[in-house]
């Protein structure tokens, strides 16, 4: 217990030292715009981040479709947000309950979608949420909302037919999305709701229905066996880790003035840009999807001043990363070289 | 009134007949042997007994109640529990939350709880540890309680998967061919466990077993299968000397 809380402190610790470091940064004024502008969306990618590895690493099933889920709580909260708008209401009040809300709706999706798609496994589990994943984007992208003094109006086909009265608004146009949202996302909260997702996901993983999803994950049968209920821990699993990626969403959406749903931000290409933030950090790893997150999200832009070579040494760090976790020599050269070997390593030395 | 009562289960598979007109009756606290042949049906009695499959025919009666056609994991809420003859371990998993696994619908604090670390979280937690600290002693496996599964030798895995089983509470404990792959020391180490649980936790028994020094020394009754069906039952000696077991299992020489 004790070397796992020592653990856990470490993770706050590496995220509360990244931000006072560019709190500090910013106020002395030594940070380019540039990265001043990556600063929410580090923060939203490592939700993603973390909130996936809690399906792929502690539930071990292959979700395709995350970015979905972050679409969802992305056009929630705006929406949310532009309703009450101009109603006065504290700016950082509505940002909360618009994210909360954004996690809200997610989960509940994460549970109508996880019924059906739990029931698979495997490959089949991982294409049945890709197309999932874009089944909500392409809605959305049909999806008209307006709202006048009759209250709401909703189509699927265009602005026109929503019958509005002369001063309506239009809130969500289809393909448009939504325009002018309040910019409500900082650098704090953004740092506040990933430390929330952190604690929420370990503190999960080390409680009775963490294990339960563990025991699923390791050997569904022997978890049988003893009580567990399989379905419904593995929907919790997976409704949990939609939230946090709703959570994301309310955050990622905030930052920007106009939010669409295109393939570049809410498509499959997300999603699988998401996994391999998790599977170079590490399947079942919280730590390492921070740290991978952070770094891949970051690195793209800084690549910029390469121009043409920057996707070449993208890659090439990839390829690193992977050779790093995965490779049996890297393996080796870390254990050798690591202060504090695990438990379960030192066991193997004993018996050879 | 017996422990468990089974009478004519039977189950098929397409035109396979795998186990047929199956009856058993243990009484609370005996330790009793399932042997036969391979392909005979024993895992499947087990499969069967734990609503891994659903009986074709037949009454299941556990204490005095009926759990015919019941999930797996109702089974084992009714008092149920069992080994598998390939462990089946949560590899990933240290041996202690192995054994807390184990006592999950026990301690039934919720998942808000647990998120939070609510009191209820804390309380629970504790007693969960000192019962599986507890349960781990017993098989002698504490010193290893935050090893990962997957590294402990074979006859502690062995032993982790009983300590496991015992943790859900059973009345019923089913052990899947505990002896396989053992050597005869680990053979005897194992019949002693064995016969700890039952006296320890008034355990009632039934085990698959084919080390017949095992099956000889430790099962006051014994059923044989063959090809499904029951070809003896009784006292272990009377049925060990049955000519027609000689013939179909044991072999004459």
């Amino acid at each position: 217990m004790n070397k796992q809380l020592k653990d856990n402190l470490i993770t706050y610790g590496i995220i509360i030292a990244f931000y006072a470091i560019m709190q500090t940064l910013s106020a002395t004024g030594s940070l380019s715009s540039l990265f001043k502008g990556l600063l929410v969306p580090v923060c939203v990618y490592t939700i993603m981040a973390v909130s996936l590895n809690l399906t792929v690493g502690i539930l071990g099933e292959l979700s395709l479709g995350h970015a979905g889920f972050m679409c969802i709580g992305a056009f929630v909260s705006a929406f949310f947000s532009m309703c009450l708008k101009n109603s006065g209401m504290n700016s950082i009040v509505r940002f909360i309950i618009a994210i909360l809300l954004g996690a809200l709706v997610s989960a509940v999706f994460g549970v109508l979608i996880g019924i059906p798609v739990l029931r698979l496994r495997g490959d089949y589990l991982a294409i049945v949420t890709l197309a999932f994943g874009e089944i909500i984007k392409n809605i959305v992208n049909v999806l008209y909302i307006g709202k006048d003094e009759n209250g709401m109006h909703l189509s699927f086909t265009d602005t026109a037919s929503l019958n509005m009265s002369a001063d309506g608004e239009v809130i969500v146009k289809g393909p448009q999305g939504i325009t002018g949202i309040p910019n409500d996302s900082t650098f704090t909260i953004g740092i506040i709701v990933l430390l929330l997702t952190i604690a929420i996901v370990i503190n999960f993983v080390n409680s009775r229905s963490g294990r339960a999803v563990m025991a699923i994950r390791d050997n569904r049968i022997a978890a049988e066996s003893v009580g567990i209920n399989i379905s419904k821990y593995k929907l919790m699993a997976f409704a949990i880790s939609a939230s946090m990626a709703g959570a994301a969403g309310a955050l990622y959406s905030h930052n920007l003035n106009n939010l669409m749903a295109q393939p570049k931000n809410f498509g499959y290409n997300m999603s699988i840009m998401i996994l391999v933030y998790v599977v170079l950090g590490g399947i079942g790893r919280i730590r390492g999807s921070i740290i991978a997150a952070a770094i891949l999200t970051v690195l793209p832009e800084l690549l910029r001043g390469f121009s043409d070579y920057r996707m070449l040494i993208y890659s090439i760090v990839l390829i690193v990363m992977m050779l790093f976790n995965c490779a049996p020599a890297a393996l080796e050269l870390r254990e050798k070289y690591s202060l504090k070997r695990l438990f379960g390593k030192k066991l193997k030395k004993e018996e050879a | 009134m017996a422990m468990l009562d089974v009478t004519g289960l039977g189950i098929s598979f397409g035109g396979l007949r795998a186990v047929d007109d199956f009856s058993l009756k243990i009484e609370k606290g005996e330790l009793y042997g399932l042997i036969g042949p391979n392909g005979a049906g024993k895992t499947t009695v087990f499969n069967l007994l734990t609503g891994v499959y659903k009986p074709s025919d037949g009454v299941i009666i556990l204490d005095g109640k009926n759990i015919t056609g019941q999930k797996t994991t109702q089974i084992n809420k009714e008092g149920i529990a069992r080994t598998f003859q390939n462990i089946r371990l949560f590899k990933e998993l240290t041996v202690l939350d192995n054994v807390k696994v184990g006592l999950h619908n026990d301690y039934p604090y919720s998942t808000i709880a647990g998120i939070l670390r609510l009191p209820s979280y804390r309380k629970q937690e504790a007693i969960m540890k000192e019962k599986a600290m507890e349960l781990l002693k017993v098989f002698d496996l504490d010193k290893e309680c935050d090893y990962l599964a997957s590294n402990l030798p074979y006859g502690k895995q062995r032993k982790l998967e009983i300590a496991r089983a015992l943790a859900t509470n059973p009345k019923l404990l089913l052990l899947d061919e505990p002896a396989a792959g053992m050597n005869p020391n680990e053979t005897k180490e194992l019949m002693e466990t064995i016969r700890l649980i039952r006296d320890k936790f008034d355990m009632t028994i039934l085990l698959i077993e084919h080390d017949m020094k095992l099956v000889s020394g430790i099962c006051e009754e014994l059923t044989v299968l063959n090809f499904g069906q029951v070809l003896a039952q009784g006292k272990t000696s009377d049925v060990l000397n049955n000519p027609d077991v000689i013939k179909a299992y044991l072999g004459d020489d």
